[in-house]
C-alpha cells in the first residue's frame, strides 16, 4: 500500500514539475518563493522568529524593487513540527503555489519529509534545521544553513583539549536534535582523545533530572558534562546540576542560544559554556570581524520590527533567504535549475551564521570557525578565546 | 546511602504531583463517573497564570490566588458548557469531550500566554537542604508540605462537612442521592471546580522546580491518570500513593536501571499490577448495579 502511495507521489511530482517548469517559462509579474515552517507547535520557537524572519526581509527586498525587476512573493505554510503536514504543504507548495524555491524546514524531521518532493520536482530547497543528514550525503537540490550537531560536538571538544579536559560525561535529550547530536559526539569523541565515561538520558518532557545528575556524579574521574539538547530541558539540567553542587564544567549544545535559556535556568546558568553563531554576540564582537555588520544589522532590525529578542534560529532564516537572492540575481532567471547551480556556487557569502563557501559536495560551507565559544557571565554571554 | 536519598527526593517531589493530579481525577470520577482528561491543563493555568500575573507586578500571594480562581472559573465553564449539556451521554463521550476540552485550552493559552516556557522564583531560596548527602530543594518541600495540606484539608471536607458528605452519597449512588435531597448538578459542578483548584495549586508549587509551559499539561494528564489507575481509580488514598510510586519508580528507574527506560519502566511496573489486581491497588472491584 505505502508503494502504491509512494508511486502516485512520484508520478504527481513529476507531472508538476513539468507544469512548474512550464508556469515559469510563462513569466509571471512575481517571482514565488515558499516555505513550510513550525510557527506553532514544540518547535515554535524555530519557526516562529523564522517566518517573521522571511516576512520581514521580503518586504524589504520588495520595497528595494525586488529581485531581477519582480517583486517576490513569499508563500508560507505552518506544519507546527509535523513531518506529515511538512510533506503535504511541499506537495502543495509545488503543485498549486508553484514556488520556484523553498527556504524553510525548521526542525530535522519536517526537513526529510519535504526533501523527495523537491528533489522530484527539482525545486532548490534551502532548510532552517540542525542535523547533519540534511546535506550528508549530498542531495542535488537540498541546501541548509545552520550548523551542524557534529561541528557542536567539535568546537566543544576542542575547547575541552585546550582546558586538559579527557573524560566527560553526557546527559542527552531523547528528542530529535538531543539524540542525534549525542551520536555525532560519540562519533567525533576519538578523534579528540575524549573518553565518555557516563552516558544518560532524559525524555523531552521531564520535569526533573537530579537522578541520571546523580549517576554522573558519583562516577569517578568525569572531568566535564555535556548537555544536547533543547527547549526546557538543559535548563533543568543546568539548575540540577547547581542544586546536585557538581562542580566540573558544563557544556550545553547550540541548541540553548538565546536568551531564554538564560531566564530559565538563573543564576545556574553562570558558568555555563556553548558554542554559538556570533549573532547573539553581536555587540561584542570586535570590529574587524567579518561578520560584525551583517549581524548587528539583522539584530537591530529584527529586534525594532518584532520587539522581540533576536535569537539565532531567525537568523538562519536570513542567511537562507540572501543566499537564495543572490543565486537568483547571479542567474538572472527564474529557472529553478539555474538557481540551484548558482547557490551551489555561493562564495565568500558573510551571513549571521558565518563565512558560506558551498560546493558540489558541500551544501552547508561554514567551517568550525562559524561557532564562537561562549561562556554565560553576570547573566549574559561573554566570547572564550 | 546519599544517592538513595537523592532518588528517593526527587521521586517523591515529582510523585507529589502525579499524585495530586489523580486526586483530581479521582474526585470528579467518583461524582462523575467522567475521567477528566483537562485536569493537566489546570495545572498548566495554575502554573502560567502566576508566572503573568507576578510578570505583571501583582505580590506573589495575590497571583497564586488569581490563578487558583481562574482555574477554579475554568473548571466550573469546563462543567456548565461542555459536561452538563451532556449529562446524558455515555461515560466515553463525556471522556472525549473533556480530551476536546484539554486541547481547546492549550490552544486557549498558547493565545492568552505565549508559547515559551516560564520559571517562577522559588518561595524560599535556591540552597539545597542537605539531607543526608542528598541535596534537596526547599521548593521540594514546599511541593510535598502541599500535597499534605490539601490531603488532610480534602479529608475534612469528605468527613466533617455536610456539603462534603453530599459529594460522597453523590459518588456512592447519584439516583438515591438525588431521591434525598442532594442536587447532584451542584455537586458534580462543585467536584470540577474543587479539582481544578487541587490541580492549580500543585502547578503553582512545581513551576519553580519544573518550569512551565502551555502543553506541560497533557504529560501530567497520562501520568497522573496512571497514577490514578495503578492506585485504585474512584479511591483517594490510592491516587496519593499511585503517584509517589510512579514518581518513585520513574527516579530509581532511572538511577538504578538506565535513564533510557526511565517511562517504559514506570509503566511496566504499573501494566504488572493492573494484571495481577485489575482495580488497582486499593480499588474495589466493580459491581453492576441493578
Amino acid at each position: 500500500m505505502a508503494n502504491f502511495w509512494n508511486k502516485i507521489g512520484r508520478a504527481a511530482a513529476t507531472s508538476v514539475a513539468v507544469l512548474a517548469l512550464g508556469a515559469a517559462a510563462h513569466a509571471a509579474d512575481t517571482i514565488k518563493i515558499g516555505s513550510s515552517l513550525s510557527m506553532t507547535g514544540p518547535a515554535s520557537f524555530l519557526g516562529d522568529p523564522e517566518g517573521k524572519t522571511l516576512e520581514m526581509y521580503v518586504e524589504e527586498i520588495n520595497a528595494n524593487g525586488g529581485v531581477n525587476g519582480k517583486q517576490l512573493e513569499l508563500v508560507v505554510y505552518d506544519d507546527a513540527a509535523d513531518a506529515n503536514s511538512a510533506r503535504t504543504f511541499a506537495t502543495r507548495l509545488v503543485e498549486d503555489d508553484e514556488v520556484i524555491a523553498v527556504v524553510g524546514g525548521s526542525t530535522t524531521g519536517a526537513t526529510m519529509a519535504m526533501v523527495p518532493v523537491f528533489e522530484d520536482a527539482g525545486i532548490p530547497f534551502i532548510s532552517l534545521a540542525g542535523a547533519v543528514v540534511i546535506i550528508d550525503p549530498v542531495k542535488e537540490y537540498v541546501f541548509k544553513t545552520p550548523h551542524t550537531d557534529r561541528m557542536a560536538c567539535e568546537k566543544i571538544f576542542e575547547d575541552m583539549k585546550k582546558n586538559d579536559i579527557s573524560k566527560i560525561g553526557m546527559i542527552s535529550g531523547t528528542g530529535g536534535f538531543g539524540k542525534s547530536m549525542r551520536g555525532q559526539c560519540m562519533d567525533v569523541a576519538g578523534n579528540y582523545g575524549i573518553e565518555i565515561l557516563a552516558d544518560e538520558t532524559y525524555g523531552p518532557k521531564d520535569a526533573d533530572m537530579t537522578p541520571q545528575l546523580t549517576k554522573i556524579k558519583g562516577t569517578h574521574g568525569i572531568q566535564a558534562v555535556v548537555n544536547p539538547g533543547f527547549g526546557q530541558g538543559p535548563a533543568i539540567v543546568t539548575r540540577n546540576y547547581r542544586q546536585l553542587g557538581i562542580d566540573v564544567p558544563l557544556y550545553q549544545s547550540h541548541g540553548v542560544a538565546s536568551k531564554s535559556f538564560i531566564d530559565l535556568a538563573g543564576e545556574a546558568a553562570e558558568g555555563v559554556r556553548l558554542p554559538a553563531a556570533a549573532l547573539l554576540v553581536a555587540e561584542k564582537l570586535p570590529d574587524d570581524d567579518p561578520q560584525k555588520a551583517v549581524v548587528t544589522g539583522y539584530k537591530t532590525k529584527y529586534e525594532e520590527t518584532t520587539g522581540e529578542p533576536v535569537s539565532t534560529f531567525g537568523g538562519h532564516a536570513y542567511d537562507g533567504l540572501m543566499i537564495l537572492v543572490e543565486a537568483m540575481k547571479r542567474a538572472g532567471s527564474e529557472d529553478p535549475a539555474a538557481i540551484r547551480d548558482e547557490i551551489e556556487k555561493t562564495q565568500g557569502f558573510i551571513g549571521t551564521g558565518g563565512t558560506v563557501n558551498m560546493s558540489a559536495e558541500d551544501h552547508l560551507g561554514l567551517d568550525l570557525s562559524a561557532f564562537k565559544m561562549l561562556e554565560i557571565k553576570d547573566g549574559d554571554w561573554t566570547i572564550v578565546n | 546511602m546519599a544517592e538513595f536519598l537523592q532518588f528517593c527526593a526527587s521521586g517523591l517531589t515529582v510523585g507529589a504531583v502525579y499524585a495530586l493530579v489523580a486526586l483530581g481525577f479521582t474526585i470528579i470520577y467518583n461524582a462523575s463517573d467522567v475521567v477528566n482528561f483537562a485536569q493537566g491543563e489546570f495545572v498548566m493555568i495554575g502554573g502560567m497564570t502566576t508566572v503573568f500575573a507576578t510578570a505583571a507586578g501583582v505580590p506573589l500571594p495575590a497571583a497564586v490566588l488569581i490563578a487558583i480562581l481562574a482555574a477554579m472559573a475554568i473548571g466550573l465553564l469546563l462543567h456548565r458548557l461542555a459536561i452538563e449539556p451532556a449529562r446524558g451521554a455515555s461515560p466515553v463521550t463525556l471522556i472525549i469531550i473533556t480530551i476536546g476540552a484539554s486541547i481547546f485550552l492549550r490552544g486557549l493559552a498558547q493565545i492568552v500566554f505565549d508559547k515559551q516556557f516560564h520559571s517562577l522564583p522559588s518561595f524560599s531560596g535556591d540552597t539545597p537542604i542537605n539531607i543526608g548527602g542528598a541535596l534537596v530543594l526547599p521548593q521540594s518541600f514546599w511541593v510535598l508540605g502541599g500535597a499534605l495540606v490539601i490531603v488532610i484539608a480534602l479529608w475534612a471536607f469528605f468527613n466533617r462537612t455536610v456539603i462534603g458528605k453530599a459529594v460522597l452519597a453523590t459518588a456512592a449512588n447519584r439516583l438515591a442521592a438525588r431521591l434525598v435531597g442532594i442536587n447532584t448538578s451542584f455537586v458534580i459542578g462543585l467536584s470540577f471546580v474543587l479539582s481544578a483548584a487541587i490541580g492549580a495549586i500543585a502547578g503553582i508549587l512545581v513551576t519553580p522546580i519544573t518550569l512551565t509551559s502551555y502543553d506541560i499539561g497533557t504529560l501530567l494528564a497520562l501520568k497522573g491518570f496512571a497514577a490514578a489507575m495503578l492506585g485504585g481509580m474512584g479511591n483517594p488514598i490510592g491516587a496519593i500513593i499511585g503517584g509517589l510510586l510512579v514518581g518513585l519508580l520513574e527516579a530509581f528507574g532511572a538511577g538504578y536501571i538506565s535513564s533510557t527506560y526511565k517511562d517504559a519502566m514506570a509503566f511496566i511496573v504499573i501494566l504488572a499490577v493492573l494484571f495481577v489486581m485489575p482495580c488497582g491497588l486499593l480499588g474495589r472491584a466493580s459491581v453492576e448495579r441493578v
